[in-house]
């Protein structure tokens, strides 16, 4: 399949589509972080990661929309204004989930796939009773459009640049908040004994409900970056949540910096192996490669090392 | 300080403990000793909001606290080592610390903490799973007294622990309790643990009191009939 590229070519197609797969990547990671805070520090397996992350979408669509209209002399800000309004949106959709559902079912992890089931069904649902089936997408402002030219064969798009810095700046947050700040000891205390941690004073349910709510916060800041790469529709999160929970079990769950790398190289992989071949014998390739890899390692790329 | 009064527990349909008064004074320190089985680790959990109360009533300094959550509890100043420690293992000696700081609202764990067990500041920075078993006691009891605790709640603290170390432990009670003017509650096996630090040796029984001696004047012979077998 090389046969037909000239080496500096080869060169410049890997480059390029590594790039292009940068925003796979941030949307990748985004999601993965938020599911692996709720599946690895909670064990609540969510279903529904990929309607919130639609959520966060539908969000950055409204608000774009709203700039075009009002605001068109701030229109290149939009997207900055979208993620905060995305993060806010489905993280309050997560803290209602959290109250009224999951909550009810910790005890109970295999009904918590059934029930989160359901609620994605639900809420793909709502978005097409409020948004319409038709696929939605966003302008992007003027000054992501373009691309920096690095050399003649080998361009770089401004928004995948971008949208990765973002993600790296999220992803340093959300490991600030899990390693270093007090609210992350309670939920770290949670995760490994949830009776000890209320004995010594720690509210478990108010460290439950706002973990929960942080995980699909995050996901609603990754459909912020899907709308770079994808249109919206009621059922797009369906497409990545199976990918995603590829990334958090090939990572080795509640691994930080498993998760980041395992998140690149599906996405890498994906995004390479497509120039070449079609899209789903790329997604054969790099499946059967995870199974492989799966099968030597079964606790995932990095794990945890202490005495149980 | 601590007043328990008609305390039943009960796991589904089986009673435990049937109908459990104890008032523990302030400054004071109360054994509750017993074989095995006979509900003293069922009355400590249901004392932190762990297993939940049938009837009865335990009160705080007057608040009713036999209703709350655990954390709850913590914040009307019951505080709780449990039997077989229960540290944060893959956390940090002094995060394992901080967690108590939530209740007690402190930015940082005091000086004093450290002072009671310097072993504990040589070791700040191990994870918690990798210490001894008596270092993980000292860690337990000094997250328990980050929560600046009324009432400290220890579950058999000398389960696996070696004889010398026992005996320290028993002054470094009577020291927190001298410094800090809280009360101990402390359920036990060990006979000579007991007598060297309680002001008070009650005997459980199948889920009842059955005896209430001042440590002066204790007959130990008689405590021993109920602790063998």
């Amino acid at each position: 399949m090389f046969g037909d590229y000239s080496l500096s070519d080869l060169g410049a197609i890997f480059a390029m589509q590594g790039f292009a797969g940068l925003i796979l990547f941030s949307v990748f990671l985004l999601m993965a972080l938020g599911l692996a805070i709720i599946f690895g520090q909670m064990g609540v397996i969510n279903m529904a990661h990929g309607e919130f992350m639609i959520l966060g979408a539908y969000v950055t669509w409204l608000t774009s929309n709203f700039f075009q209209a009002h605001l068109p002399a701030l229109f290149g800000g939009y997207f900055f204004v979208a993620m905060v309004l995305a993060f806010f949106a489905s993280g309050a959709l997560g803290m209602l989930v959290e109250w009224g559902l999951i909550r009810h079912l910790y005890k109970r992890p295999l009904d918590t796939l059934l029930a989160t089931w359901g609620l994605s069904l639900i809420l793909q649902q709502c978005y097409r009773s409020i948004f319409g089936a038709r696929e939605v997408g966003v302008d992007l402002p003027q000054w992501m459009l373009g691309s920096f030219q690095v050399t003649d064969a080998i361009q770089i798009p401004i928004n995948g640049v971008f949208v990765m810095v973002l993600t790296i700046l999220i992803t340093c947050a959300v490991a600030y908040i899990l390693y270093w700040s007090r609210w992350g000891r309670q939920v770290r205390a949670v995760v490994q004994n949830r009776v000890m941690a209320g004995a010594v004073g720690i509210n478990t349910e108010k460290v439950d409900r706002y973990t929960f709510a942080l995980g699909c916060g995050v996901a609603g800041v990754a459909g912020s970056a899907f709308t770079m790469i994808g249109s919206t529709g009621p059922t797009s999160g369906q497409l990545y949540i199976v990918d995603t929970f590829l990334v958090v079990v090939f990572g080795g769950a509640a691994s930080l910096l498993g998760t980041i790398a395992s998140a690149f190289t599906i996405s890498q992989a994906q995004s390479t192996l497509e120039f070449f071949l079609s899209g789903s014998m790329a997604k054969v390739i790099t499946l059967l490669a995870i199974v492989g890899i799966l099968m030597l390692r079964p606790q995932g790329l990095f794990a945890l090392k202490v005495r149980k | 300080m601590l007043q328990i009064s008609g305390l039943h527990v009960a796991y589904g349909q089986s009673e435990v403990l049937h109908g459990l008064d104890v008032a523990v004074a302030p400054g004071e320190i109360v054994a509750i000793m017993g074989r095995n089985g006979m509900g003293k680790t069922t009355l400590m959990k249901s004392l932190m909001g762990i297993v939940p109360t049938k009837s009865g009533s335990v009160r705080m300094d007057g608040t009713e606290v036999s209703g709350l959550r655990s954390w709850e509890r913590v914040a009307h100043g019951l505080a709780y080592v449990p039997q077989g420690r229960m540290i944060f293992s893959t956390m940090t000696v002094e995060e394992n610390i901080e967690t108590g700081l939530v209740a007690s609202g402190d930015k940082a764990v005091s000086d004093d903490i450290y002072e009671l067990f310097p072993v504990l500041l040589e070791m700040k920075k191990r994870r918690g799973g990798n210490l001894s078993g008596g270092q993980q006691q000292q860690l337990a009891i000094a997250r328990a007294l980050a929560t600046k605790p009324k009432v400290l709640l220890l579950d058999e603290p000398t389960e696996g622990i070696q004889p010398s170390i026992i005996r320290e432990m028993a002054r470094t009670l009577k020291r927190i309790r001298d410094e800090r003017a809280l009360s101990i509650v402390v359920s036990e096996q060990v006979l000579s643990f007991a007598l060297d630090v309680a002001d008070r040796v009650l005997v459980i029984e199948n889920g009842e009191i059955i005896r209430d001696d001042a440590r002066a004047g204790i007959n130990e012979a008689e405590i021993a009939k109920h602790l063998s077998i």
